[in-house]
């Protein structure tokens, strides 16, 4: 009988070899996640050289480090104001949103432990929407002139969040109870928003449609402040329960025989997410895709440790938000083509392709 | 005086508070150190959800859990988790994860946001113990039902559980594999490193393994004791309704079943 359990291995502090490959794959982890600030960087200087100025790559590196290592780096007034003025803040706002809309993506997929979940499947795109519909067609909001619509889109996006976890609360926050909610909250808004669009003007439509296309360019640094503290703080708190969500994924009964209360989580979790893609959606309207397949995509290569799967995620949101943004402002320039739309066109395929590689039963 | 590692004081459990029918009613047990509980009965009798109970994974309406003489209902979620592991009967399936990542959950109880050298020396003696290490990096769902269940069992010891609660371990396993896992059971609690409780549907398995048997019926405890007091044929016949013929192998009765009984007295 004893003989079940054997003395494996070696017990001299010496690594075995499996061991070893272990903290291989770890060491690699952690070099995958440093490259994607680099990644970003590089696409950053690729795409502050694109627009109606001409700009070589090293102009824009320097215009760039100029404001944050004067001594170093020189810069012409032309330069300075096309890349920090024009090109920079649309950069910016690209990383922001990617990085929220992938952290909270891979969060709202632990915490509903779904692979189809993302940052809307609680229904906050269709809430933000119900706002600026009332915004557009009734020109009803909490403020006036251009917080009108911003701040209709994330109150409202904030109320429905709220009535899920209300609603939620009465029956026990479990992931299917949550799930259920958001998509009767996704359909009420919805139709609300409809009824909206029936009787609003054709302006009014233009308006509307070109909101849920998502946009990054009609905001400033001002504004991006504003959001960076939201996705500040909410990043945060997902990160602090960043073992929590990993146990999550196993089941609530597992979670709890581990020490997580799962129903308390859910909720912190669920509403850090719901304000970090408040503040974006309020802004950069709706942009699908990226908080569904980053985490999928970051997943992939990074594994289920949330530790390091919500800032990966987050980075790699960033990457392909400023990426699919790049290709939107260059393929037919000088339009602009919207960036939700470009993010789906060019990620989806890629996508695709990763889906079929794979050879496990997952994907 | 007998030492007592973990008991249960008529526990009450209905899953519509006190107006429907009890799935557990008024079960007290009690578990010596060192030493696997198992508990056999039909389907739906309450082992399962015996199990949550003292997990706190769900609350009992009445009755209290002690465990070394402390009331579990007022020991928060982490304590608890410090002291008894759960081996869950169905596996949910969430993201891949690594065998690795997956004992390394044990761990939550004992750690903060970092997982230290330390933490991680005990996962792979742990998996050694087991004799799983070459599985660390595999996925967890690419495993076969025997090695799922191994891993789980490591869980719970990264966990350093004193008290294991296995559900059906055994269930979808081959009878080599039902063998191993047993064993591996016995040799933890033989070694004193746990104290365990399994809810097992084979008869002979728990005759086997098991140093206290519970038999459980609707919610009631029918018979409790050594194995060789509990698996009687009438007792069999009277919670199982199926004939069976004991044998005395060694200590461990061995039980054959025959047959339902023929019920000519129902209406």
């Amino acid at each position: 009988m004893a003989k079940a359990i054997r003395r494996g291995g070696t017990r001299t502090g010496k690594k075995s070899a499996i061991q070893e490959e272990h903290s291989k794959r770890m060491g690699l982890k952690i070099i995958l996640v440093l490259t994607l600030p680099v990644l970003i960087f590089i696409i950053t200087g690729i795409s502050a050289t694109l627009g109606s100025a001409d700009l070589s790559i090293w102009d824009a590196y320097s215009a760039i480090l100029h404001r944050i290592f004067p001594e170093y780096f020189y810069t012409t007034w032309l330069s300075d104001i096309c890349v920090w003025h024009l090109r920079l803040p649309r950069i910016a706002w690209a990383i922001t949103a990617g990085f929220g809309l992938g952290i909270s993506g891979a969060a709202m997929q632990a915490i509903l432990r779904n692979p189809l979940a993302s940052p809307f499947t609680l229904g906050i795109s269709s809430g933000a929407a119900f706002g600026v519909s009332l915004a557009i067609v009734l020109n009803l909001g909490f403020f006036g002139g251009m917080w009108l619509i911003i701040g209709n889109a994330f109150i409202f996006a904030m109320l429905c969040s709220g009535l899920i976890l209300g609603l939620a609360s009465i029956r026990g926050a479990t992931s299917e109870i949550m799930i259920l909610c958001g998509i009767a909250m996704n359909y009420i808004f919805g139709a609300a928003s409809s009824l909206f669009k029936y009787f609003a003007s054709d302006q009014e439509l233009r308006e509307m449609s070109f909101w849920g296309m998502g946009d990054l360019g009609a905001f400033s640094w001002e504004e991006l402040r504003l959001v960076v503290v939201l996705i500040a703080i909410g990043s945060f708190v997902l990160l602090r329960k960043a073992w929590d969500l990993n146990v999550m994924t196993v089941g609530d009964e597992t979670a709890k025989s581990l020490g997580v209360e799962s129903n308390r989580i859910r909720a912190i979790v669920m509403t850090a997410s719901s304000l970090l893609i408040a503040g974006i959606v309020a802004f950069t309207g709706i942009i699908g895709f990226i908080g569904l397949v980053g985490p999928h995509m970051a997943r992939m290569v990074i594994g289920a440790d949330h530790r390091f799967l919500l800032p990966a995620s987050g980075l790699l949101g960033g990457v392909i938000l400023l990426g699919a943004d790049t290709v939107g402002r260059t393929i037919i320039a000088p339009i602009i083509l919207p960036v939700g739309s470009v993010t789906s066109m060019l990620g989806v395929p890629f996508f695709l392709y990763l889906i079929m590689k794979r050879r496990r039963e997952y994907w | 005086m007998v030492m007592i590692k973990l008991e249960t004081i008529d526990i009450v459990f209905s899953y519509d508070g006190n107006s429907g029918p009890p799935i557990l009613d008024d079960v007290s047990i009690q578990l010596a150190p060192s030493r696997i509980l198992g508990i056999v009965g039909p389907n739906g009798s309450g082992k399962s959800t015996l199990l949550k109970c003292i997990d706190r994974i769900i609350k009992p309406d009445h009755g209290s859990v002690l465990l070394d003489r402390r009331e579990i209902m007022k020991m928060g979620r982490m304590e608890i988790a410090k002291k008894i592991g759960y081996v869950q009967q169905t596996i949910s399936r969430g993201f891949p994860t690594s065998v690795f990542d997956t004992v390394l959950m044990g761990r939550r109880p004992h750690l903060s946001w970092r997982s230290d050298e330390d933490d991680e020396e005990k996962i792979w003696e742990v998996l050694r113990l087991l004799d799983i290490e070459d599985l660390a990096l595999k996925y967890f769902g690419e495993l076969s039902g025997g090695q799922q269940q191994k891993v789980l069992i490591a869980r719970a010891l990264a966990q350093e559980a004193e008290v294991i609660l296995l559900d059906e371990p055994t269930s979808n396993l081959d009878i080599m594999r039902q063998f191993e896992v047993m064993d591996i059971i016995r040799d933890l609690v033989n070694k004193k490193l746990v104290s365990a409780i399994i809810a097992i549907h084979d008869l002979n398995l728990a005759s086997r393994y098991s140093d206290k048997i519970i038999m459980m019926k609707r919610g009631k405890i029918m018979s409790a004791g050594e194995p060789s007091y509990v698996l009687t044929a009438d007792n069999i016949a009277s919670v199982y309704g199926v004939e069976a013929v004991i044998r005395k192998q060694s200590e461990a009765p061995y039980i054959i079943p025959v047959g339902p009984i023929k019920t000519t007295m129902r209406k």
